[in-house]
């Protein structure tokens, strides 16, 4: 950041705002003490991100409570994910991160029972049509999304990792098995780590919103670097992917994140991933998968990005 | 430089190239259009406005024609914000408007280093009054009324408040009028410099009157408050200035704040100190005279 030009400033400020990244800036700016080094113009984008985030993290708080509470009876166990998980369990990735939803994950034979006391709760699912609905229930992994009445709030009800369609299939049973009750909210759960980042991957290389794609990134590199220490919990998150069956969207999130972020990723791990692809289809999927993720802000488009999102998408 | 220091085709030529930036208090606008509506709108109303030349801009806009038929056919134009249109296209007729109320939205929805009242503010011998009001209560047409009595403008629609010493911070861009006001602020008003009206826009039709030069130059003026205001216009009421509650002035005002929930405890505090630096009126009038000489002799 010290290196940047006024000029490299104004297209990084839209690029990060774009990206959904500027409050992640801004507070990383802020704890490597950099403040008196950015340019004066810069600096009130910064703190104006700054107020943002902590204002999404206050509410994500309070609306991850209403939950908890609406939830509580149901004896069925209740996990956060993504966003709310890394707010609430204060993992890395939270710092100045946003949040446009919550995500929980609950398990497939609750699903009723948890719609119905969320309804009761004020929660409900907007503008979906019995086509929508019927569509979400028999092929995909959650729910449509539900909007609370008063305070338009968004949950992800989830109850699998991946839709009902995929080729590939994966379980959610171990995923909320494994997760670590939250203090202070019982009948809350986070995963472990490395579900958390086995989650964010097949999230991101299964599914659309390609404008979060280096958002995501960002949050699985702050996992990586900050939470696996040392050869054995790098074998361990392998040998998690292969228990989840999510081994190709792990070799694909290690290889994205080390190609945009330089996450410091073992050369024995992404040569030992299972999931590796054969050269030219990890080729072609990569420079795709690049190129999607430049879709953030029009700055970084090719005339490959649009083709790339909707071709990865299907 | 001024804006109006530039030729009608220089202010044209830096629109297409993207290469027009207005200070505008204190944001830097970079703004890109085509259109030719934009590039009149601006040279009549922002003449006395500061071209800069920094290279980090607050805000990047762009006014354009859309792409596909309506680029042709009944022509509708669109504003992005750095690239992403936060409304649906209009008239291209309604160009000039939409920058306005675009760049309105990119600072309530941007600029959190201030705390953000829907209020108008004018100074006046160092004090500054807002003017909190409902839409139809005649808040625009008092506060061009009073700017065109010598009040100094800061802005018409968005209080900025300094987070770090509760200040206000001036925009001073034009005034938005609409439908009878501009009538009667032309009438009262005869050297008055309104732009070309837009019709039928959602707010029926639209004008905006220059803001005065004094009010532009010293737009980075902070200004300490002294009163709020609730104005209300009431055809034949007489002139009236009863005290509002301070409590009901700061509930009113957070709850029509841009960005009041957004800062926490700070919004909380900014606004309390606000509120407990300032005399609170409801304010009554009918003729335009009248409310200007009420307003002057507030501070006697």
């Amino acid at each position: 950041m010290e290196d940047l030009d006024p000029a490299g400033w104004d297209l990084l400020l839209r690029q990060a705002q774009a990206a959904s990244l500027l409050p992640r800036l801004a507070v990383t700016a802020e704890s490597l003490g950099l403040d008196d080094a950015i340019p004066a113009p810069v600096r009130p984008h910064l703190a104006a991100a700054r107020s943002v985030a902590s204002k999404q993290h206050q509410a994500v708080r309070w609306e991850v409570r209403r939950i908890a509470h609406a939830l509580g009876g149901l004896g069925a166990r209740v996990a956060l994910l993504k966003g709310a998980a890394y707010a609430i369990a204060d993992l890395p990735p939270a710092a100045g991160r946003l949040f446009s939803d919550v995500d929980i994950l609950v398990p497939h034979e609750a699903l009723s029972r948890v719609e119905a006391a969320l309804m009761l709760a004020g929660w409900h699912a907007s503008r979906v049509n019995g086509y929508d609905q019927r569509y979400y229930r028999q092929w995909m992994h959650e729910l449509p999304p539900l909007t609370h009445i008063r305070r338009r709030t968004v949950i992800d009800v989830h109850h699998n990792l991946l839709p009902e369609t995929s080729r590939m299939r994966t379980r959610a049973a171990p995923v909320l098995e494994a997760a670590r009750p939250v203090q202070g909210i019982p009948g809350l759960f986070v995963p472990t780590v490395e579900d958390l980042v086995l989650h964010s991957a097949c999230h991101r290389f299964h599914e659309g919103e390609w404008r979060y794609g280096l958002r995501d990134l960002v949050d699985i590199d702050a996992m990586l670097r900050m939470c696996l220490d040392g050869p054995a919990a790098w074998d361990a998150l392998l040998v998690r992917a292969r228990a989840l069956n999510l081994e190709r969207p792990l070799f694909y999130a290690l290889a994205s994140c080390s190609a945009w972020l330089n996450t410091p990723i073992p050369e024995a791990i992404l040569g030992a991933c299972p999931g590796k692809p054969a050269w030219w289809q990890r080729r072609l999927v990569l420079s795709l998968v690049n190129a999607a993720i430049a879709s953030f802000h029009y700055s970084c488009r090719t005339g490959l990005t649009g083709p790339a999102s909707l071709m990865l998408y299907q | 430089m001024r804006l109006g220091d530039l030729s009608a085709h220089e202010v044209r030529k830096r629109l297409a190239n993207n290469a027009l930036i207005l200070g505008t208090g204190p944001f830097a606008v970079r703004i890109r259009s085509q259109v030719a509506d934009v590039a009149a709108g601006l040279s009549l109303l922002y003449g006395d406005f500061r071209l800069l030349d920094g290279e980090v801009c607050d805000m990047h806009v762009r006014v354009d024609p859309v792409r596909g038929p309506r680029r042709w056919l009944r022509p509708q134009v669109n504003f992005w914000h750095d690239g992403y249109a936060p409304f649906k296209a209009l008239p291209a007729n309604h160009a000039f408007a939409m920058l306005e109320w675009g760049l309105n939205w990119s600072v309530a929805s941007h600029a959190h280093h201030f705390l953000m009242l829907h209020a108008a503010v004018l100074e006046r011998h160092g004090q500054a009054v807002l003017l909190p009001g409902d839409p139809g209560a005649g808040k625009s047409t008092l506060t061009a009324a009073l700017m065109l009595s010598g009040w100094r403008l800061l802005s018409d629609e968005i209080a900025l408040v300094d987070r770090d010493d509760g200040r206000l911070v001036g925009l001073a861009r034009p005034v938005s009028l609409k439908n009878a006001s501009i009538d009667v602020i032309r009438g009262a008003f005869p050297h008055a410099l309104v732009g070309p009206p837009a019709l039928d826009t959602h707010k029926g039709t639209v004008a905006h009157l220059r803001p005065t030069p004094d009010s532009v130059a010293r737009s980075l003026e902070k200004v300490s408050p002294r009163w709020v205001i609730f104005p209300r216009w009431r055809d034949g009421g007489r002139v009236q200035l009863t005290p509002h509650s301070r409590a009901d002035a700061f509930l009113h005002t957070a709850s029509h704040a841009f960005n009041y929930s957004t800062l926490g405890s700070l919004g909380f505090e900014l606004n309390a100190d606000l509120m407990d630096s300032c005399a609170c009126f409801d304010f009554e009038y009918s003729r335009l005279e009248d409310a200007v000489r009420t307003f002057e002799e507030l501070g006697v």
